[in-house]
C-alpha cells in the first residue's frame, strides 16, 4: 500500500480530479488489453500540466514510490499492469498535436495523441504517419513508443522507431533530455532506439517528433483466398521473393475471417481456409504492374480466387476488418490471449502446422492474425475466463507457441512488447549475462528501479524459479541460432 | 471478459442481459477512441470502457457511491461506443440496466432528484410544455442567456399539418412531446413531401412522448408506461392497415425501433411492442424507398432554391439507427451541395436533458461541433433530431433546420 504520506504530497500538487483514490474509482484501472492480468493500483494520478508530472516524480522519487505509465491502455502485453504500492500516472490529458510542419513533414506531439489523430490531422498536407498498430484507433503515441508499436504497414514503413526523429523525456533525478533531433542522425550512441520500446523502464515521455509520409500516389488492396493455410504461408514468402515489397502483407485464418467479417462487412470469403491482404503503393505505373505481378505470384501458390479492392471504400473496408480482428473474435468466445511471436518467413507453414496441432492438444481454438510478410505471429487464443483453469491451460498453450517461434529460430515478440506477459519467456530467449547487461542499462537510468519495475526484463531469481518449473527451460532446442 | 456476478443479480432477467453483455467485452479501448466524454476529459472513467467496467464491479456486488452515479450520468448515451466496438457490445442496453440499479443504490442530492423529477414530469407533457414555451417566449428578454438560448423563436406555419389530397398509403407519424411547441413545422413539411410522393400522413389521437426523456432520465417505468400508451393509441391504426410508423424525430425512432426490447419482459405488451418496432421507420428510410416518386416530384417541381449545407448527422440516427449518408443523399437529390464535415461521428452535446444537466460538457462539445459545421460556413445547418436542432441553434446564428423542411 502507498503511504498516506505520499497521498498527502500528491494531495497538494494535484487537483481533486487528477488523483483518483478511492476503491470505487481505481477498480477500472486494474488491466489494459490484456485482462487476464489484472491488479488494482492504489493510485491513479491523471495530470494535465508537465509541472505536474515533474513534482509527481519528484514525490516518488523522494519517498521511493514506484510509478507505472499508461496510456490509452490498449496494449496487449501488461505493459501498463499497475504494480504494488507504485502510483499508476496516466498521461491521457496530454492529447494535444502542438505543430505539423508540411514542408519538414514532420509532427510534433504530446504522448496522449492518439495515433491515428495525427494522420487525420496530417490528411490536411496529403501526408500521414505510417505505423499504424491494429489499435491505431485509441492506442496513444506515447504508448507506441513505450512498445515500438508497429502495424500493418511496417513491412515497408518500419515500426515505430524507425519514424519517431526525437523525443522529450523527463528522467525519475527530474533530468529533462531531448533524445534524437529533427535530423535523420544525431551524434553519439543511439539512444532514441534505446528509450523506444523500453516499455516505461528508463523515462516519461512528454513530447514527440514523428516523420510524416507524403500520401502515395496510389494504393490497391488485393485479397486472395486459400483452401489451405499452409498454402497461403507459402505465398507470403513468393511474394516478397519475386521483388515486390507490398506496404501491406497480411493473413487472416478461418476463424479470424469470420470474426472480422461479423464486424466489418467487408465481403471476405467465408468458405476460405485463409486469406492473404496484400497492399502495395506507389505511382501508377508501379502499382499497375505489382498487382499484375503479385497477382500471378498468389494464382501460382495456389489461391482459389484473387480480387483487387473496386474502390477506396472497399479498400478501407477491407483493412477495417483486419484492424479490428482481434477484439472482433470477441464475438467467438468471452476471452481471447493475444500472442506476438516472429519467425523467418520461410518457416511460416511448418509453424502454422504446429500450432494446428497444439490447439486440438489444449483444445482450445486458435484463430490465427499475422503480420505475414513481417514474419510476425499473432495467434489469438479462445477460451472462456469463466471457466475455472481456462486461463492457466490458454497461458501454458501460449508460452509453447512462443517457445515455438524460439525453436524456429525466431523471438517472442514482435510488436506487442514483453510486459509482465512474456517476461518468463525472456529468460528463453536470453541467457544471465545479456539479462545482466539489460540491468545494467535500466540503472544506468533509474538506479532505485522505480519505474515500471517488475515488466519487461526478468530478474535472474525469476528466470532460474522459471527454468526449475519448466522442463523445455534451460535447455533451448537448435542453442547453435543466433538469439536477439 | 470474465465477470462474477453478485448473488443478487446473477438470476434476475436484467443482471443475466447485463451478464451476457459484459462478456462480450474484450476491454480493448476501441471505444475511447470516439467517447465524446473521453475526448473531452480524458479519463478512464469518463469513457465507455470505464463505465463498463464500474458497471461490473457494481454488478459483482461492490459497495458503490455517488461517484459511479456520476460517471454513468455524464455518459451521452449516443451510442458512437457501438459503432465502433468490433465485438459487438450492447453498451446502450447495459448502461440502462446500470443506471437503474446506481439510482436505486445511490441517494442523489435534493437539488439534483427534483430537477431530474421536473423534466422528467415535465417535458413529455406536450399542451403543458407548449404553454411554457410560449410564456418563455415572452419571457426571453428577463431570462440569463444560459437559459434564454434554449428557446426557440415562434415559427410561423402554414396550416395544415394534415394531407390534403389523402392518398390512399396511410402511414402513422409520431407528433412527440416537445418537437409540436418548438419547431412544428417540421411535421407540417413531412406532411407536404409525404403527400407530394402519394402517401398520407396521420397522427394518432393520444400518442405523445415516446418515452425517452423519463427513461434516460432514470424513471424507467414512466418511459414505460409512455411506451404502452403509445402501442395503444397505434394499435388500431395498424390493425386498420396503417403501412409504417414515421419519424421525423430520430432520438424518438431510435426509441420506438427498440419498444420491442424494452418491453420484452412485460407479456401484455411484448408482441405488439415487437410489431410496432418493426413497423418504425425515419423519415429518410421512406423516402429512401421512394425514392423514385421523390425524384418524379421534385423534376416536375423544378429545381428549388438550392442551398450551401452543413449536414449534422443525429447520434440517434448514426449510431442508433445506424442510417448513414441517406439524409445527406436526400438534400443531395434536391439539388443542394453539402459540404463536407469532420468528426462526423462526434455529438453535439444535446442528447435529450444532458445539456439542462451536464452544460459544461454539453457546450463544450456543441461549440466544437458547430466549429466543425461552419468551416466552410454554411447557408443553413441540417439536421434529423429537434434536440440537436435546438441546442445546435443556441450557439450559432446560422440557421438550423430539419433536413425535410429543405426538401
Amino acid at each position: 500500500m502507498i503511504s498516506n504520506e505520499v497521498v498527502r504530497h500528491l494531495q497538494a500538487i494535484l487537483p481533486p480530479h487528477s488523483l483518483l483514490l478511492a476503491r470505487e474509482d481505481l477498480k477500472p484501472f486494474e488491466t489494459d488489453g490484456l485482462t487476464a492480468f489484472r491488479n488494482t493500483p492504489d493510485v491513479v494520478a491523471l495530470p494535465e500540466t508537465e509541472e505536474q508530472v515533474k513534482q509527481l516524480l519528484a514525490i516518488c522519487r523522494e519517498t521511493g514510490t514506484p510509478v507505472v505509465f499508461r496510456g490509452a491502455g490498449t496494449g496487449v502485453s501488461g505493459g501498463a499492469l499497475p504494480v504494488d504500492g507504485a502510483v499508476l500516472l496516466a498521461m491521457t490529458k496530454f492529447n494535444r498535436i502542438l505543430d505539423i510542419d508540411p514542408l519538414a513533414r514532420t509532427a510534433r506531439v504530446q504522448p496522449g495523441v492518439r495515433n491515428l489523430a495525427i494522420s487525420e490531422a496530417a490528411a490536411a498536407y496529403g501526408l500521414y504517419y505510417a505505423p499504424d498498430p491494429s489499435s491505431q484507433i485509441a492506442c496513444t503515441i506515447g504508448g507506441n513508443v513505450a512498445e515500438n508499436s508497429g502495424g500493418v504497414h511496417c513491412l515497408k514503413y518500419g515500426l515505430t522507431v524507425h519514424n519517431v526523429l526525437s523525443i522529450r523525456v523527463l528522467t525519475i533525478d527530474g533530468e529533462e533530455m531531448v533524445i534524437g533531433s529533427e535530423a535523420l542522425d544525431s551524434p553519439g550512441y543511439d539512444l532514441l532506439a534505446l528509450m523506444t520500446g523500453s516499455e516505461g523502464m528508463l523515462a516519461v515521455t512528454l513530447e514527440i517528433s514523428v516523420k510524416l509520409l507524403p500520401k502515395p500516389e496510389r494504393t490497391q488492396v488485393l485479397l486472395a483466398a486459400f483452401d489451405d493455410v499452409e498454402k497461403a504461408g507459402s505465398a507470403v514468402g513468393a511474394i516478397i521473393s519475386g521483388g515486390v515489397l507490398p506496404a501491406g502483407l497480411e493473413m487472416m485464418d478461418k476463424l479470424a475471417i469470420e470474426a472480422a467479417e461479423a464486424y466489418a462487412g467487408a465481403g471476405y470469403p467465408l468458405d476460405a481456409m485463409a486469406i492473404l491482404l496484400v497492399e502495395v503503393d506507389g505511382t501508377q505505373e508501379e502499382v499497375s504492374e505489382d498487382v499484375m505481378r503479385v497477382r500471378d505470384v498468389l494464382l501460382a501458390s495456389g489461391a482459389t480466387e484473387v480480387r483487387t479492392a473496386r474502390d477506396e471504400a472497399e479498400q478501407k473496408k477491407f483493412w477495417a476488418g483486419r484492424k479490428a480482428a482481434f477484439p472482433a473474435v470477441g464475438r467467438l468466445a468471452p476471452d481471447y490471449y493475444c500472442m506476438d511471436g516472429t519467425i523467418p518467413r520461410k518457416a511460416l507453414p511448418a509453424v502454422l502446422k504446429r500450432i494446428t496441432e497444439l490447439s486440438a492438444e489444449y483444445a482450445l481454438p486458435v484463430a490465427n492474425v499475422f503480420h505475414a510478410g513481417d514474419g510476425n505471429l499473432h495467434p489469438l487464443i479462445l477460451y472462456d475466463a469463466n471457466q475455472p483453469d481456462a486461463w492457466e491451460k490458454a497461458e501454458r498453450l501460449g508460452a509453447d507457441i512462443l517457445e515455438l517461434c524460439v525453436e524456429h529460430g525466431g523471438t517472442i515478440t514482435g510488436e506487442h512488447g514483453v510486459g509482465v506477459e512474456k517476461i518468463n519467456q525472456m529468460c528463453v530467449q536470453f541467457g544471465a549475462p545479456e539479462l545482466l547487461a539489460f540491468h545494467g542499462v535500466k540503472a544506468c537510468f533509474d538506479e532505485n528501479a522505480l519505474l515500471n519495475p517488475g515488466k519487461a526484463v526478468p530478474t535472474l531469481h525469476r528466470c532460474a524459479e522459471y527454468g526449475a518449473m519448466h522442463v523445455a527451460g534451460g535447455k533451448l532446442p537448435f542453442p547453435e541460432l543466433p538469439r536477439f | 471478459m470474465q465477470t462474477k456476478l453478485s448473488e443478487s443479480f446473477r438470476n434476475t432477467p436484467e443482471g443475466q442481459e447485463a451478464d451476457r453483455i459484459l462478456r462480450a467485452c474484450v476491454h480493448c479501448g476501441f471505444c475511447l477512441a470516439t467517447c465524446p466524454t473521453y475526448q473531452v476529459l480524458g479519463d478512464e472513467l469518463d469513457s465507455p470502457r470505464g463505465r463498463i467496467y464500474l458497471m461490473k464491479q457494481m454488478l459483482e456486488g461492490a459497495a458503490i457511491t455517488s461517484k459511479t452515479l456520476k460517471h454513468l450520468d455524464r455518459c451521452l448515451t449516443c451510442r458512437n461506443c457501438e459503432t465502433t466496438c468490433p465485438s459487438g457490445v450492447q453498451y446502450g442496453h447495459l448502461i440502462d440496466i446500470g443506471r437503474k440499479i446506481a439510482e436505486q443504490s445511490v441517494n442523489r442530492p435534493l437539488a439534483e432528484k427534483l430537477q431530474r423529477k421536473t423534466l422528467a414530469k415535465f417535458l413529455p407533457q406536450q399542451k403543458l410544455f407548449g404553454g411554457m414555451m410560449r410564456l418563455g417566449r415572452m419571457a426571453k428578454p428577463f431570462l440569463p442567456a444560459s437559459l434564454g438560448s434554449k428557446i426557440s423563436s415562434a415559427t410561423a406555419i402554414s396550416k395544415p399539418s394534415h394531407s390534403i389530397t389523402q392518398p390512399a398509403r396511410k402511414m402513422l407519424v409520431l407528433a412527440g412531446c416537445v418537437q409540436p411547441a418548438l419547431a412544428p413545422q417540421i411535421n407540417v413539411a413531412a406532411t407536404r413531401v409525404l403527400d407530394a410522393i402519394g402517401i398520407s400522413l396521420f397522427e394518432a389521437a393520444n400518442a405523445g412522448c415516446c418515452g425517452a426523456v423519463s427513461f434516460h432520465l432514470n424513471f424507467q417505468e414512466d418511459g414505460l408506461d409512455a411506451m404502452r400508451r403509445n402501442i395503444d393509441a397505434w394499435w388500431p391504426h395498424i390493425e386498420a392497415g396503417a403501412e409504417a410508423i414515421v419519424m421525423t424525430a430520430s432520438g424518438c425512432g431510435v426509441t420506438v425501433k427498440e419498444y420491442g426490447h424494452y418491453l420484452k419482459n412485460d407479456p401484455a405488451y411484448a408482441e405488439k411492442a415487437a410489431r410496432v418496432s418493426e413497423l418504425t421507420r425515419d423519415l429518410s428510410e421512406i423516402l429512401l424507398q421512394e425514392e423514385t416518386a421523390l425524384r418524379t416530384w421534385l423534376q416536375k417541381r423544378g429545381p428549388g432554391e438550392a442551398k450551401r449545407i452543413s449536414f449534422h448527422s443525429p447520434c440517434t440516427l448514426q449510431h442508433g439507427q445506424k442510417i448513414t449518408g441517406v439524409v445527406e443523399a436526400l438534400l443531395t437529390v434536391a439539388g443542394h451541395t453539402l459540404h463536407p464535415v469532420s468528426e462526423t461521428n462526434l455529438c453535439c452535446g444535446s442528447a435529450g436533458t444532458y445539456s439542462l444537466l451536464e452544460p459544461e460538457i454539453s457546450t463544450q462539445l456543441r461549440d466544437r461541433k458547430l466549429g466543425h459545421l461552419s468551416q466552410p460556413s454554411p447557408d443553413i445547418i441540417a439536421t434529423a433530431n429537434i434536440g440537436c436542432l435546438n441546442h445546435l441553434q443556441s450557439g450559432t446564428n446560422t440557421p438550423v433546420r430539419h433536413w425535410v423542411e429543405l426538401l
